[in-house]
């Protein structure tokens, strides 16, 4: 993947030079092991900085919401999909994108790799199939595959379904994957269990709101959560108003989510928020039969009716 | 000065009778990673650790804290009374902060304990903890403490400096308070003071050896402060921000607070939660305007305050520790090294290819 690289350049610096976009939307090295940083090019001399490799995990569609410009954006398959709900859901428009998708092979977690290694990671390079992780005394090659985001490991759209350029040739879709082996484990608990499951997975909860900001979806000019006339949710660390937030925000991207990992990504305290999120796109697969943002033409099942919808919940 | 020598089998003996005494914090590993926890009885630290995910301010200065409660309940001869909330403030010990950590509640300090104004919650709470700090022998490469007026074996804020080496720990005691800690665990082995000192130093210069982030900050002071708030690079540095909370709530330095008021029936309780300059509810007015309404402002408010506003009002250097924590917990990789030196470097030519 990290082969892209020669190729998002020039069509980036082509795009700028023949003022096709204002800027690019892409990443630029990180400072430390195992993260970039999102970055707006706005020359063709920036776009040197531009990069690309397992550790582009954060979803740039992000950073379109009601931009003015005409905006390049690399975009892997979950940022595609996210695209394409942001110019179903009026965030943007789709002439003022040029899409540079990037079939995806997966980005890499880097809380697991560190969880696996005794000692601080001082530097981490990758090929085609492994990573390659270094510290003080120590060097290990770990198989890409085995590091994984969960959301990367169970993806089955790689590939932009949405796109102006293309940077490589597509990559062959992960068939037979099961999606929702946890998820169905969460379904199968008694009621007084979940209490017990979702409170726990909520307990270190710090309400930074990193999941909700690193989330494309996520961009109401006042979320529920800081609406003070009326309040709807307390702020402090009472573990029902905590739960009450992750639950309704999850609620919220009900239909819209596309499990691009961003909000686990981006929690410092490696919360699973997206346990909840992919019930919900679960529920909306099998009732709607319904993935998010595949098409610019479909509206979302959760503004739409049709007479064949399901309505066995209405006794 | 006494140092006192404690063999590495006995630590946990000690902290048992600290615990008859004291309330005990210290770093234990839940799940992916480590953070200060109170110890239950016999509950053992695992000082094996580079540093806690959370900074320990939690323990003085409680993420949400009650202040007052009151009742609306006439039948209550107290009704309609605001009251504090009874806090005994019992003696608490932290084992194993790291120095940087506790010089960051002297940072505080001059925040919450003025000669104008004292925060009686954070003054009662930090005078009633003594810090026992473990000198840091493996700092990370995100660590820039010794930029930062601090360092691996700094003392300043710490009531005992604890040194591990190959076969024991070295209890440097530093105040009454630790004096106080060290008899109730009856830490009373004195080392050769010779030998100790010489050995805490080849500590400290091995341990500030391996830190290799060099981030200057001698020029912050001279920069005029309109113009460094006018700079051109806050627009690419605060491109990535998502203005999510993680650097204020995992930074050690970092104090602001919102009062809410949480009603339940007929009582109810006024309490103040952390809160982040990055919302921008931090600043929203009562009309609706907001004085910091984009994210550009929020993420200058952040930067200027520790590395200007700070450094000009106290006098006392930056307000930062550099533990690393917001370098490593940012979700976009906004790193406060590379901002103080475009900080630090603004208007001496340095700055404009770096950003």
């Amino acid at each position: 993947m990290t082969s892209y690289i020669q190729k998002i350049k020039e069509v980036s610096a082509r795009l700028l030079k023949e003022c096709k976009v204002d800027a690019v939307l892409g990443f630029r090295k990180g400072t430390i092991p195992m993260m970039n940083e999102p970055y707006f090019a706005r020359t063709p001399e920036d776009v040197q900085n531009l990069v690309w490799d397992s550790n582009c995990g954060i979803n740039l569609a992000n950073y379109l919401t009601d931009r003015k410009e005409n905006i390049g954006i690399i975009a892997k398959g979950c940022d595609s999909r996210n695209i394409v709900t942001h110019c179903v859901e009026n965030k943007i428009k789709r002439e003022q994108l040029v899409i540079i998708g990037v079939p995806c092979k997966g980005m890499i977690d880097k809380r697991k790799i560190n969880s696996m290694i005794e000692g601080e990671i001082s530097d981490v390079t990758e090929d085609e199939n492994n990573i390659t992780v270094k510290g003080d005394g120590f060097e290990k090659v770990l198989n890409k595959k085995d590091v994984l985001q969960q959301n990367c490991a169970l993806c089955i759209h790689r590939n932009p379904v949405e796109f102006d350029e293309l940077i490589a040739e597509t990559v062959k879709e992960q068939a037979n994957i099961d999606r929702y082996e946890d998820i169905r484990k969460i379904e199968a608990m008694s009621p007084a269990e979940k209490e017990v499951f979702f409170e726990d997975l909520f307990s270190t909860c710090i309400r930074c709101y990193a999941c909700r900001n690193a989330c494309p979806l996520c961009y109401c000019p006042t979320c529920f959560t800081d609406e003070s006339r009326p309040q709807w949710v307390g702020k402090g660390q009472d573990e029902t108003d905590v739960k009450t937030f992750h639950f309704l925000r999850a609620f919220h991207c009900a239909g819209r989510c596309t499990d691009c990992g961003a909000c686990e990504r981006a929690c410092p305290v490696g919360i699973n928020m997206r346990l909840l999120t992919r019930k919900l796109e679960k529920d909306c697969f099998d009732l709607f039969e319904w993935e998010a943002g595949m098409s610019l033409d479909l509206r979302p099942p959760l503004d739409t009716y049709k007479p064949g919808d399901p309505d066995d919940f209405i006794k | 000065m006494k140092i006192f020598a404690i063999a590495k089998d006995n630590l946990t003996d000690g902290l048992d009778r600290i615990a008859e005494s004291y309330r005990l914090f210290a770093p234990v590993k839940e799940a992916q990673f480590h953070n200060f926890k109170e110890l239950a009885k016999g509950e053992a630290p695992d000082l094996n650790f580079l540093n806690t995910r959370l900074s320990p301010k939690a323990i003085i200065y409680p993420q949400t804290e009650t202040m007052f409660e009151y009742s609306l309940d006439e039948s209550r001869e107290d009704h309609h009374i605001m009251k504090e909330v009874d806090n005994s403030y019992s003696p608490q010990a932290v084992i194993g902060i790291r120095p940087c950590d506790a010089k960051a509640f002297l940072l505080v300090g001059h925040n919450f304990d003025t000669p104008e104004y004292r925060d009686p919650y954070w003054v009662r709470a930090y005078e009633s903890t003594t810090l026992v700090g473990l000198a840091c022998d493996s700092p990370c490469s995100s660590c820039f403490c010794t930029a930062a007026g601090c360092g691996p074996c700094h003392e300043e804020g710490l009531d005992i400096l604890l040194v591990e080496t190959d076969s024991r720990f070295l209890a440097k005691v530093l105040t009454d308070k630790g004096e106080k800690l060290a008899a109730a665990a009856g830490w009373d082995t004195p080392a050769d003071e010779a030998e100790a000192g010489k050995q805490i130093e080849t500590a400290k210069q091995a341990a500030e050896a391996k830190i290799s982030a060099r981030v200057n900050t001698d020029g912050l002071k001279e920069i005029d402060t309109v113009e460094l708030y006018k700079a051109p690079f806050w627009e690419d540095v605060s491109f990535s921000c998502i203005n999510c909370g993680t650097c204020t709530f995992v930074c050690p330095t970092c104090w602001c607070f919102d009062i809410q008021d949480e009603n339940h029936g007929k009582s109810g309780v006024r309490m103040r939660n952390w809160d982040s300059c990055m919302f921008p509810l931090f600043t929203i007015h009562g009309t609706g305007h907001n004085p910091r309404g984009t994210k550009l402002h929020r993420v200058r408010q952040r930067f200027m305050h520790k590395l200007k506003y700070y450094v000009d009002k106290y006098d006392v250097g930056i307000q930062c520790v550099g533990c690393g924590r917001c370098v490593r917990s940012c979700p976009v990789n906004i790193d406060i090294r590379r901002i103080c030196d475009l900080m630090n470097s603004y208007g001496s030519g340095k700055d404009s290819c770096a950003a």
